[in-house]
């Protein structure tokens, strides 16, 4: 018998009982359903995460800050050590109320003395007062303290630029109706006044150039300051202050040589870790985040594959059921010389042919709704989240789906296949 | 003297183990020649169809030897075997066998279909072999929706489609009535004459019997030579 005529046979086979055919091929639908509906969550996700953070600016970035040795629990609270600076509070973004220990000059001469860091910059964080344009209102300034590290996603304009020497600005869109920009072009290269007050308790004004506009982000939301623009804000609020409370930092950002290999910026944070710093490189805060959602799409991914197995166990029984209503029709197809071998494979075929049945219906039907679910939900829920697509869909995975059940289908398909080859054409076509 | 198309030799068989074994054939010796038409004859449980399945290579004998043009049917690959039964031998059975759902012509061409001829030749040699039979105009009819003698002439056209040389019937007459019987009987023995197919009727009908060249009558998974009447013809009347 030929292949072709094979897989056609094995095809009008599988059509002959259709309410059984039909069942079976439901049971596979839900399951490669809800597995390309996580797979397009999961890639949507993932997707709206890397324009989040794309092409993550800083790759050669350490940001340092002190274990809590504190924190030890059970143990008390550590004996009191003149020599250690005072805790700080962490700024937005963080558990409200945490602290960790501030890092003092010491601590920096030791980090720059770490071997692979190239350079130690304490991380200033600055609280502006004000926001300004054209003599407008006034309105609350939020600053997104990892501006300087990573590559915003840009409605116009450009990223920022730390080696300039001019004080730039990167404005959500969110801004621009309050600080009265028609559009997010027309913000581009205007000028906004920011105001801070020094530590006497005196505003003083800063003017910085908008250079661009961001979408609303995930992670930290509020403004970008350049680095030239930073230095200058930090350097009015601590403007009159004692010399020691200028010296305390929450976290530093350490340079290494950008090239470094992966076992090399591991060794360099397990040096940090001995000294008593915890480090973690841009990749690894977004690498958590992104734990965190893969482990729900992993959780959800084996709920759709225990209803993949339930629905193999289907496809045994309704085979097993066709080789017992066909055992005549094997037996005679044996005795005219059909071997074992294409009797298999006939019956595998058809195996293969419901899985592919059933995936594809649900892989279809899945991209359909999941594509019409995720636009009601980007208008609605998820509108203040621009560019957000909770259920995207590449091609590849759902192929990658459409095979894999296919390959279980198969694998299921087996047993009763085998059951099919091993008949004796004799007692098949004596069975009544 | 020409090598026999089939040769049994002391053939047996039995089924189960221990004392559930039941001896269906205990060693029956037969020469089939090209060309002859012979009879089984026996009542039912007497090992008739055993010896046909035996025969047909449909199943392997536990003692004795099998002799296919000559050659041990034990040495033959699996895949000779195959060829035989598709294109050396057609088989006609009482229970007819045929698909209910599929068309006739779908029927007839599954010897073709499993040797891998192509769709085209199998459509016109499957027409072929219907039109011989009167039954092209029930071409696409579904197989169910036949008569029991059109089921037969069906069947035999589906055993003639690839120009076997020996067809196989196990009571190829049982589930008709006389003159639809009378008719398949007719068609059988006219292929036997006209294209020299040999044939071997399986049955426990005495005037379809009597019909053949030549009867083995068996009793109790044994030729029993008592109830040999003298043919129309001698068994060595083509050797």
């Amino acid at each position: 018998m030929k292949f072709i005529d094979i897989v056609k046979t094995a095809i009008a086979n599988s059509f002959r009982s259709k309410l059984r055919t039909g069942l079976t091929v439901i049971a596979i639908f839900i399951g490669a359903f809800t597995l390309t509906i996580t797979s397009g969550i999961g890639t949507g996700v993932t997707s709206y995460i890397n324009t989040q953070v794309s092409s993550i600016g800083a790759a050669d970035v350490l940001t340092v800050s002190k274990t809590n040795d504190a924190a030890a629990s059970g143990t008390g609270p550590a004996p009191y050590d003149p020599e250690k600076a005072t805790t700080v509070s962490l700024g937005n973004g963080s558990r409200p109320g945490s602290t960790i220990q501030a890092l003092t000059t010491k601590d920096l001469e030791a980090i720059k003395d770490t071997k692979g860091i190239l350079g130690v910059d304490p991380s200033v964080q600055v609280t502006p007062d004000y926001i300004q344009h054209d003599g407008g209102g006034k309105f609350e300034l939020t600053v997104n303290p990892t501006a300087t590290l990573t590559t915003a996603d840009l409605a116009a304009g450009a990223q920022l630029d730390n080696d300039s020497s001019t004080d730039q600005i990167l404005v959500p869109t969110t801004y621009l109706d309050t600080l009265d920009f028609s559009s997010a072009k027309a913000a581009i290269g205007q000028t906004v006044t920011i105001g801070i007050r020094d530590f006497a308790g005196t505003v003083q004004e800063v003017p910085a150039t908008v250079v661009g506009v961001q979408n609303e982000t995930l992670l930290g939301a509020g403004a970008g300051l350049n680095q030239p623009l930073t230095d200058r804000l930090h350097d009015i609020e601590v403007d009159g202050a004692p010399e020691a409370s200028s010296q305390s930092y929450a976290t530093a950002t350490a340079r290494f040589d950008p090239k470094a290999s992966e076992a090399k910026i591991t060794a360099i944070k397990a040096d940090l870790a001995d000294q008593g710093y915890a480090s973690q490189t841009v990749a690894d805060q977004i690498g958590s985040f992104e734990t965190v959602i893969n482990v729900i799409i992993g959780v959800l991914n084996a709920f759709a594959v225990i209803a993949l197995i339930a629905a193999g166990f289907g496809i045994i029984n309704t085979l097993l059921m066709s080789v017992q209503e066909r055992t005549r029709e094997i037996g005679l197809m044996k005795a005219m010389g059909m071997n074992g071998g294409r009797v298999y494979t006939l019956f595998s075929t058809e195996a293969v042919f419901i899985g592919f049945l059933g995936s594809a219906l649900g892989a279809l039907v899945a991209v359909g709704v999941g594509s019409l679910v995720s636009n009601i939900l980007a208008d609605t829920v998820f509108s203040n989240l621009p560019g957000l697509q909770v259920v995207q869909f590449a091609p590849s995975s759902i192929a990658i789906i459409i095979g894999v059940v296919m390959l279980i289908a198969f694998l299921a398909g087996t047993l009763p296949a085998r059951a099919a080859a091993r008949q004796n054409p004799i007692d098949a076509l004596r069975y009544e | 003297m020409t090598v026999p198309v089939l040769s049994a030799q002391n053939i047996g068989k039995s089924y189960g183990s221990g004392s559930n074994r039941f001896d269906a054939l205990k060693g029956v010796s037969l020469d089939i020649h090209a060309g002859e038409s012979i009879a089984i004859v026996g009542k039912s449980g007497s090992g008739k169809s055993t010896l046909m399945h035996l025969l047909a290579l449909l199943d392997n004998p536990d003692s004795g030897a099998l002799l296919v043009e000559g050659t041990d049917a034990r040495k033959l690959k699996g895949k000779e075997v195959n060829r035989l039964r598709n294109q050396d031998f057609g088989f006609v059975f009482q229970q007819f066998f045929l698909t209910a759902n599929a068309t006739v012509l779908e029927n007839v061409v599954l010897p073709l279909k499993i040797a891998g001829v192509s769709p085209r030749e199998r459509k016109a040699r499957g027409m072929a072999a219907l039109e011989q039979l009167e039954l092209a105009d029930k071409a696409k009819n579904k197989a169910m929706n036949l008569s029991g003698g059109q089921k037969q002439r069906a069947v035999i056209a589906r055993a003639l489609v690839n120009n076997p040389k020996v067809i196989f019937a196990d009571e190829p007459t049982g589930n008709l009535d006389t003159a639809t019987g009378a008719v398949v009987e007719d068609i059988l023995f006219s292929l036997n004459q006209d294209k020299g197919i040999t044939l071997v009727i399986v049955t426990h009908d005495i005037e379809l019997a009597a019909r053949c060249d030549r009867r083995i009558f068996i009793r109790d998974g044994l030729e029993d030579t008592a109830a040999r009447p003298t043919g129309r013809r001698s068994a060595g009347a083509h050797a």
